[in-house]
């Protein structure tokens, strides 16, 4: 499984440049300040707004600090956050939708309204106005308010695959011979699901660098560390945009949809290895079988 | 009962928040007329807002109570402007510029995706899927800025903010007014449909992918029916399942969406309104807001269950 899962070239890519931002957010600062030696604030007063050149690559603010700086810098605050809210999301979505339906009945009925409700309520708008109660937060609150908002899509389809596979042969097999609970959830549920837990939280991933960068460009996010929204935030609100900066509010928003596809690349992957017919194939392969089909005998066309 | 417990939501979250909106009143007295407000002024801008003098569970009574009779209160960044009156004016731009957006990308995604599962593999989907994967990673409010920069700064071809030409006299039965609407609305609705149309696209390929491999569709092709026939009414017409419930979905999804974009563009629609009602603490225009779009995401819903049971048979035996 896990060996056809990294043959496939899309999870290849995906992973690798998903591992390559990881390594940014965790080594970038450092980075920064040992080999640039510079910080994402420090002013280069001969530098106020200027274009990418040699010594600075991705231009200046503004203020004139280095844009390549508090991109590099800014991804430790925008994936940090999204990973911390997607484990969040993830357990909270295991927590609720596996005993819900495990278990069933009583139980079963209450988690499921009480995923409903937060299903209907206006996720992004909630978002906004709770960060807003705790404004200027440190970053993990950002990430827990925002994974308070993101479990519910994920219980419910944890909730449906628990019930089908709750009914499978090998459960029911299981349950006679005397497994405990815990333990068939664990031992025989649980790795069945691993697959649409792993896209989740990749998805769940993706989701909270974006709702991160979209709180932080309203203003809303954690105040006085760097982030990608923030970023994007300063250059909007220093008139990035009228003075032509491009350089300026392009970089963070690409490296946020950069995340963004490889983390699609890997949830394709995932799925065209769970469901076989959707593989898109490799197109020579799929040529050289038209052009078989076309010459063979009906046998092998079918 | 979701909708009961929406209701609470709706009082109970603006109640916990700190920023007292009495407090904010009086700092805008201050700011107006130059002088601190007498002890007086201040106990009656307390007695108006009431918060204080009531407990709890009687504010919420109140709430209900006021509900029922369709009584919003007045805004208070805006007093006294009613909060009915705010959310008339800004609701129909945001029907307009993203009722519009939403159905033209599904129109443009579902079509496309139909094509493109038609074919896996073809040179079309090769270069489209990995497009579009990326087109559908970008995040819509600095898509936004960017066009913003390119299109309205650097080019000019589009105005830089609003909805409409502020020198046309505003009148729905004016043509020049309704050109500066479609003047003004055409960046943000072009953003907001070049972002939108991938989702669609995505899941009405893959759908389509698994339905052409069905045997009905096979059965249809040797029937040697003419291609656009199997397309659309053999393969299209049973992928379009999904896409169809998302609509609707997606409808009910519209008020709350398109905040970011809104205030990117300063175009005068709810989710401006609510952004703007969040950064003044303006409690009423919030929660009829809130309330707003958790009905219309419930009715949304519905609609969507009973779209579903007509389209697919399927379902309808369960019932």
């Amino acid at each position: 499984m896990l060996n056809g899962f990294l043959r496939n070239s899309k999870v290849r890519i995906g992973l690798g440049v998903f591992a390559a931002f990881l390594l940014l957010a965790l080594l970038g600062p450092w980075f920064v300040s040992a080999v640039m030696h510079t910080t994402p604030r420090t002013i280069d007063y001969d530098a106020l707004g200027q274009p990418p050149s040699a010594k600075h690559l991705l231009g200046t603010t503004l203020p004139g600090s280095d844009v390549l700086a508090q991109v590099i810098v800014g991804a430790r605050g925008s994936v940090f956050v999204g990973i911390t809210s997607a484990v969040l999301a993830t357990v909270i979505a295991a927590l609720v939708g596996v005993p819900s339906g495990f278990l069933g009945g009583r139980l079963d009925h209450g988690l499921t309204a009480f995923t409903n409700l937060f299903l209907t309520l206006p996720s992004f708008a909630l978002t906004l106005i709770i960060a807003g109660y705790v404004q200027g937060a440190a970053w993990w609150v950002i990430a827990l308010i925002i994974a308070a908002f993101e479990w519910p899509g994920g219980a419910r389809t944890l909730r449906s695959q628990t019930m089908s596979l709750r009914g499978r042969d090998f459960t029911v097999a299981m349950r006679m011979l005397g497994e405990s609970k815990t333990r068939l959830v664990f031992a025989e549920v649980m790795p069945h699901m691993t697959g649409i837990v792993s896209a989740m939280f990749l998805r769940a991933c993706v989701a909270g660098v974006f709702a991160e960068a979209a709180l932080s460009f309203l203003g809303i996010g954690t105040t006085g560390s760097v982030s990608w929204g923030t970023i994007i935030s300063e250059a909007q609100g220093q008139s990035a945009i009228l003075n032509g900066l491009w350089w300026w509010f392009v970089p963070p928003g690409l490296c946020i949809a950069l995340l963004g596809t490889a983390t699609a690349l890997v949830n394709f992957g995932i799925d065209e290895i769970s469901n076989p017919r959707l593989s898109a194939a490799n197109r020579k392969l799929m040529k050289r079988f038209r052009r078989a089909a076309r010459t063979a005998e009906p046998e092998v066309a079918r | 009962m979701t909708f009961w417990a929406a209701l609470t939501f709706n009082f109970l979250i603006p109640r916990f928040m700190p920023g007292d909106p009495a407090a904010t009143m009086l700092r805008r007295i201050q700011q107006l007329t130059g002088q601190a407000p007498t002890p007086d002024q201040i106990r009656s801008v307390r007695l108006f807002f009431g918060g204080a003098r009531e407990n709890l569970p009687a504010q919420y009574l109140h709430y209900l109570n006021d509900l029922v009779h369709f009584r919003f209160g007045l805004s208070l960044s805006e007093y006294p402007t009613p909060v009915s009156d705010l959310i008339a004016q800004a609701l129909p731009w945001t029907l307009l510029l993203v009722g519009t957006t939403t159905i033209i990308a599904w129109i443009v995604g579902t079509a496309l995706g139909a094509y493109m599962g038609w074919k896996p593999g073809s040179r079309f989907d090769a270069i489209f899927a990995p497009t579009t994967t990326f087109l559908h990673a970008i995040p819509t409010f600095w898509l936004s800025l960017v066009a913003l920069w390119a299109f309205a700064f650097q080019l000019g071809w589009f105005p830089v903010s609003g909805a409409y030409d502020p020198d046309v006299p505003y009148q729905i039965n004016n043509l020049w007014f309704l050109l500066s609407i479609l003047k003004y609305g055409a960046l943000p609705a072009l953003t907001l449909i070049f972002i939108g149309f991938n989702g669609w696209l995505f899941t009405m390929r893959n759908v389509m992918v698994t339905t052409v491999s069905e045997d009905y569709v096979l059965l249809a092709k040797a029937k040697g029916l003419p291609t656009w026939r199997v397309l659309f009414k053999y393969a299209a017409r049973n992928a379009l399942l999904p896409n169809v419930t998302g609509l609707a979905l997606a409808i009910g999804g519209i008020l709350g969406g398109v905040l970011l974009t809104e205030v990117v563009f300063t175009y005068p629609g709810l989710g401006h309104r609510l952004y703007r009602a969040t950064v003044d603490h303006d409690f009423p225009v919030m929660q009829t807001i809130f309330l707003l779009i958790t009905l219309t995401v419930l009715i949304a819903n519905l609609i969507a269950d009973s779209i579903y049971v007509l389209l697919d048979p399927r379902t309808r035996d369960e019932a």
